[in-house]
């Protein structure tokens, strides 16, 4: 057994002063940065833009839709070239901008469309009768969202929320394509150096299991804390 | 800079372009037929109230869904020549990679299907004397796919995306088509964003037509 | 024709069913009443084996269900149910639902089935709808087709789940003609129901039952007659619904 797996890899030093240990767990900080990074994009954006597409006004939906179907229907790996090859040549002044961050747009970006349609979809599926009952009380249409819609919108999006969130953790290995030194990356460089590519794959994929996991867990406590009694799987 | 499409003819899309579209398509409807039967038995195995079958079906399912598909890319194209004992291409990887990967995905969709049929038509169906297959093959399955079906086309519209990560193993799909080109005539800029274009046209019709469908099925319930 | 021997049931620890015998004779038409919760779709359940039972024995036709290894398919199909929400099923036309079971079943021939089928349509006085879908038809009108797709597999005897408490009041009378019809040409039948009327009309025994046990199983005419032949519990029971 001790010939096929080779844990011993993980305490070499990969000449860079640090061990493979080391780099896999500083990879797994770079996963999680542009993960967190991304999803405070992607909630800031998709929660408006959602909110923009239930909105009365034709001219601002079409915006809205536009932007969804635009970040919806690309794949990430070529949003992700487009961020990095296309636009700073197009504008020169972007052209030092640190790969780091033009991921974390793109990813941002890209999973600001799958949420702004959840919001959406959670929104809509609220009886009519809401919105109305917010109305005639003499809410604004601010109000209607801020108090009633939006309450209520978040506790039936929390779970694709949460699938969302583990996505992103997911997606964020395409980062390896424009050579973010994250979890894939390290992998595909860690086994190349090493020839011990199961031993450095399994450790990889075991600290997304758990990052995945921990989302899980986290989202599945939250959604304990906000249930309605009575409504929407709540108690009675 | 100046963007300048002119080298873009229809020479560089039929030596460059053309192959790479031709085998996206391919890996995204064989993962598609493929993925759908593994993954109805996967829901069936899951649903099962046999710890054996459900058991083995949910860890793999979850497991699956919860590595990078870029890692299980890389994982196979290591594995397969490990357990077959010779080298397989990157393409053929792809094809059974997706296939196994997408499984997961659409077995999770099966099962909320056939979990959105009543029990009580399984009840009716055994009531007649269906046995347990065939109330599943004629009565429940039918409806859950039904019921599924945008759920299904969404999915493999995302599938059909997805199919650009072959990238990490270096498979000649679409968007190797485009960067070889691109690298051949010196014009990535351009080619990125052509290849963006048309992956977004095929995806935008195929999200249209699965809302048709979604509005089609929605009028006869 | 079917014998219910001291059959009790249980869900975890809650009782379902508790010591429920019973016979039914050939062409004898048996209602079960009762309040809500008192066990009778699941006593009717169990005689096709839809629902399973932890003592006693129930016999269909000479086979007892509490042996292993009986051919339920084989034995169901010769048990004809109509459910309280019809359970057509709604991907198949009207014509696919009455021959589906004949033919995966019975392993008959497609042409015979679909005869059969419009035989047992037209019966039920729906033989224009045969090409429609389930949700193009009223409930009443569904329960007709559903009572047909029974009637289609040539059943010993008819089981009847409360046929009409999910209808709009208006269509209750379509479907309890054709089960008066069906109790008029001596079909065997067990029908829970909260339809007294229907069940003066056609029953010839009625079975009362509350808390899982069948507490009255008398002869029609001593169910509801005047001579206070039944226990406090029915009685009241009786006066409550009748009130309505």
């Amino acid at each position: 057994m001790s010939t096929f797996f080779d844990w011993q890899i993980f305490f070499k030093d990969t000449g860079a002063g640090q061990t493979y240990l080391q780099w896999l767990l500083n990879a797994w900080a770079w996963t999680l940065l542009v993960s967190i990074c991304a999803w405070i994009i992607a909630l800031i954006l998709g929660v408006s833009v959602g909110i923009i597409r239930t909105l009365q006004n034709q001219f601002i939906v079409f915006l809205g839709n536009a932007w969804a179907e635009v970040f919806r229907n690309i794949p990430l790996i070529i949003q992700i070239f487009i961020w990095y090859h296309v636009i700073p040549s197009l504008f020169i002044t972007l052209r030092h901008v640190p790969s780091f961050i033009l991921v974390v747009v793109a990813l941002g970006l890209f999973t600001s469309a799958r949420i702004s349609e959840q919001v959406k979809a959670g929104i809509e599926s609220l009886p009519k009768g809401q919105r109305q009952a917010a109305m005639a009380l003499g809410f604004s249409n601010f109000q209607t969202y801020r108090y009633i819609l939006l309450p209520l919108a978040f506790r039936i999006i929390l779970p694709p929320l949460t699938s969302e969130s583990m996505n992103i953790i997911k997606n964020s290995s395409v980062a390896f394509a424009v050579s973010v030194s994250e979890l894939t990356m390290f992998a595909l460089q860690a086994g190349e150096e090493t020839s011990r590519n199961i031993e450095i794959f399994l450790a990889t994929t075991c600290l997304y299991f758990v990052s995945t996991l921990f989302v899980n867990q986290l989202s599945q406590f939250l959604e304990r804390r906000v249930k309605i009694p009575g409504t929407f799987g709540g108690d009675k | 800079m100046n963007l300048d499409f002119s080298f873009f003819t229809s020479a560089v899309i039929k030596s460059f372009i053309f192959k790479g579209l031709i085998f996206s398509f391919q890996l995204t409807a064989v993962a598609m037929i493929g993925g759908m039967i593994l993954g109805t038995f996967l829901a069936l195995m899951r649903l099962s109230n046999k710890y054996y079958l459900s058991l083995p079906s949910s860890f793999y399912v979850n497991t699956l869904r919860s590595i990078p598909l870029v890692m299980v890319i890389l994982w196979f194209y290591l594995l397969i020549p490990l357990i077959l004992k010779r080298p397989i291409g990157a393409e053929l990887s792809a094809f059974i990679t997706f296939t196994f990967f997408q499984a997961a995905y659409y077995s999770e969709i099966m099962r909320a299907g056939i979990l959105s049929v009543s029990k009580r038509q399984m009840a009716a169906g055994q009531a007649l004397g269906l046995t347990y297959r065939q109330c599943m093959s004629y009565v429940v399955l039918p409806q859950a796919f039904r019921n599924m079906l945008p759920l299904f086309m969404t999915q493999t519209i995302i599938l059909f995306q997805d199919t650009s990560l072959v990238y990490a193993i270096g498979a000649y799909d679409l968007l190797k088509g485009f960067e070889i080109a691109g690298r051949n005539f010196n014009r990535p800029v351009e080619m990125y964003l052509i290849a963006a274009f048309l992956y977004f046209v095929i995806c935008f019709s195929l999200s249209k037509f699965t809302k048709l469908i979604h509005q089609k099925i929605k009028i006869i319930h | 024709m079917i014998q219910i021997n001291n059959v009790s049931k249980w869900y975890d620890k809650f009782q379902v069913l508790n010591n429920c015998s019973t016979v039914i004779n050939k062409g004898e038409v048996v209602v079960i009443c009762g309040p809500s919760g008192s066990g009778k779709s699941t006593l009717i359940k169990t005689v096709n084996a839809l629902e399973d039972f932890q003592q006693g024995d129930i016999i269909v036709n000479g086979i007892s269900l509490s042996q292993k290894g009986i051919d339920l398919p084989k034995l169901r199909s010769r048990v004809g149910m109509v459910f309280q929400n019809f359970e057509l099923f709604p991907h198949l036309n009207i014509s696919e639902n009455l021959v589906l079971a004949q033919i995966k079943v019975l392993k008959r021939q497609k042409t015979e089935a679909l005869e059969r089928g419009l035989k047992m349509l037209n019966r039920v006085g729906l033989s224009t709808h045969k090409n429609k879908f389930p949700g193009q038809l009223s409930g009443g009108q569904q329960q007709r087709v559903a009572i047909a797709r029974a009637l289609c597999m040539d059943p010993i005897i008819m089981l009847f789940d409360e046929p009409t408490s999910a209808l709009d009041p208006e269509m209750v009378g379509e479907v309890l003609d054709v089960i008066v019809s069906l109790a008029e040409e001596g079909m065997t039948m067990m029908c829970v129901t909260h339809e007294m009327g229907f069940a003066k009309k056609v029953s010839h025994r009625v079975i009362f039952m509350d808390h899982g046990a069948i507490i009255e199983d008398l002869k029609s005419a001593d169910f509801f007659g005047n001579n206070k032949k039944i226990s406090p519990r029915a009685t009241e029971f009786l006066s409550k619904i009748i009130q309505h």
